[in-house]
């Protein structure tokens, strides 16, 4: 089994202890060298203020404040002709940052561009749904609020999407443990059967590879065979295996036949 | 003419009437073990490979209920979510007695390669299994064998299941 390392640090960290591994990193261009991007740009920054913007990987990147993410969208939806939101999500920077990066993927079928519009924000802290915007939202924007617990303001049905609605915790943050909390280790028993029940049933077994030496109604050791469920505290004795003699053939008697051209 | 004679008296005397019930009861039950229409996951496309005519599983008997009232077996067939843990307990406690169950994949047994929070870690912890099926997934011929298996284990049961261990069991 993988062993288990906390998580809380490891934003901070460098994810690789290699001392020769360089960390890729992606060229990033300045947006007046594509034309319709600079385009897009300009009015998108006559209206809402854009704290940083870059073209990276031949789609543009453009940041600006969280609250007005609903201006912006509408700006690159009406007037630059974005006319899908094919991905939207949040990344969690809490450890590195403070924050949250609350993203928009966009896509001009007219032009065929792609851009990325990026806003930061705490936790805690609301966003503005687009959903009156861009039909797809609704789902993604659930999905964000399940993952990651930011909430949109505005939506038509603000709940969980992935996740069961009495689930605790927000599973996509890094410090949310991979194989569950305490919440979420007793979710189904105590669901269907009650807390009650914890005793009876036990922990969860979360090793794949678990042996229990003395074990005998699931493990058996070769050589060493046993009635099914002995008490093998005390050791057992060893057998010798006994292999089936129906099919082995002794070839020393030159029984067989040989035929004569081969001879 | 019949060539033989039939004498009990000589042949050791009539059967007992008790062992005969239970091995006739038995034999209907094992070989008419109706599965519960119900797939998870990947391993529900082996299942459908199962009943469908290269396999066939209606030659054991064998035909997939859409109920679980008229089911006999339910073939877990895959990862069980914890979302979904709750409406597989509800779906086993609908069926009639007797019911038996076959554990089928990694998936089902132990979780298998999901080994995180959304997962339940085995399907035992919520129901009783009689037969651990491995395999990731398991080929047709191997849940055959399982079923068969399961065949046996009915055939060794007693017919009334409060003489059965698992009986006990099941009052988790």
């Amino acid at each position: 089994m993988r062993k288990y390392v906390p998580k809380d640090s490891v934003q901070k960290k460098a994810y690789y202890t290699d001392r020769f591994h360089v960390v890729p990193s992606t060229p990033r261009e300045d947006v007046s060298t594509d034309e319709v991007f600079a385009k897009h740009l300009e009015t998108l920054s006559a209206k809402v203020e854009v704290k940083s913007a870059r073209i990276e990987l031949g789609s543009m990147v453009v940041e600006i404040n969280h609250k007005d993410n609903y201006k912006a969208v509408e700006i690159l939806r009406d007037e630059c002709g974005y006319a899908q939101l094919t991905e939207m999500s949040a990344v969690d920077y809490l450890a590195k940052d403070g924050n949250f990066e609350v993203f928009y993927q966009l896509l001009n079928l007219k032009e065929a561009k792609r851009m990325r519009l990026v806003m930061r924000i705490e936790q805690g802290l609301a966003v503005e749904s687009v959903v009156p915007l861009f039909k797809s939202a609704n789902f993604a924007e659930r999905e964000m609020f399940d993952m990651f617990g930011i909430v949109s303001n505005n939506h038509p049905l603000m709940k969980r999407i992935i996740m069961p609605d009495d689930w605790e915790g927000h599973p996509l943050l890094k410090t949310y443990p991979l194989q569950g909390d305490e919440f979420a280790s007793w979710y189904e028993v105590d669901k269907i059967f009650g807390k009650d029940a914890r005793e009876a049933i036990g922990p969860e077994n979360r090793d794949p590879s678990r042996i229990d030496r003395y074990d005998t109604k699931r493990f058996s050791r070769v050589g060493y065979e046993v009635p099914f469920g002995a008490d093998i505290s005390e050791g057992e004795t060893k057998t010798e295996i006994e292999y089936s003699k129906t099919f082995l053939v002794d070839y020393t008697k030159g029984s067989g036949k040989q035929l004569d051209k081969r001879k | 003419m019949a060539q033989h004679q039939v004498n009990y008296a000589s042949a050791g005397g009539l059967p007992v009437a008790l062992t005969t019930v239970d091995h006739l009861v038995n034999w209907g039950r094992s070989n008419s073990l109706w599965p519960l229409t119900y797939g998870l996951a990947c391993c529900a496309i082996e299942m459908m490979a199962a009943g469908a005519s290269r396999y066939d599983f209606d030659r054991f008997g064998t035909i997939f209920r859409a109920s679980p009232r008229q089911s006999d077996v339910m073939i877990l067939a895959g990862t069980l979510s914890k979302k979904h843990s709750e409406f597989a307990r509800r779906l086993y406690d609908q069926m009639t007695e007797p019911k038996w169950v076959i554990s089928m994949g990694s998936c089902a047994n132990t979780g298998g390669m999901f080994n995180t929070y959304a997962t339940v870690q085995g399907v035992d912890r919520i129901i009783p299994v009689d037969i651990y099926l491995p395999g990731c997934a398991p080929r047709p011929e191997t849940l055959q064998y399982a079923l068969m298996m399961l065949q046996k284990k009915i055939r060794r049961e007693s017919a009334n299941m409060k003489n059965n261990t698992k009986q006990n069991l099941r009052l988790i």
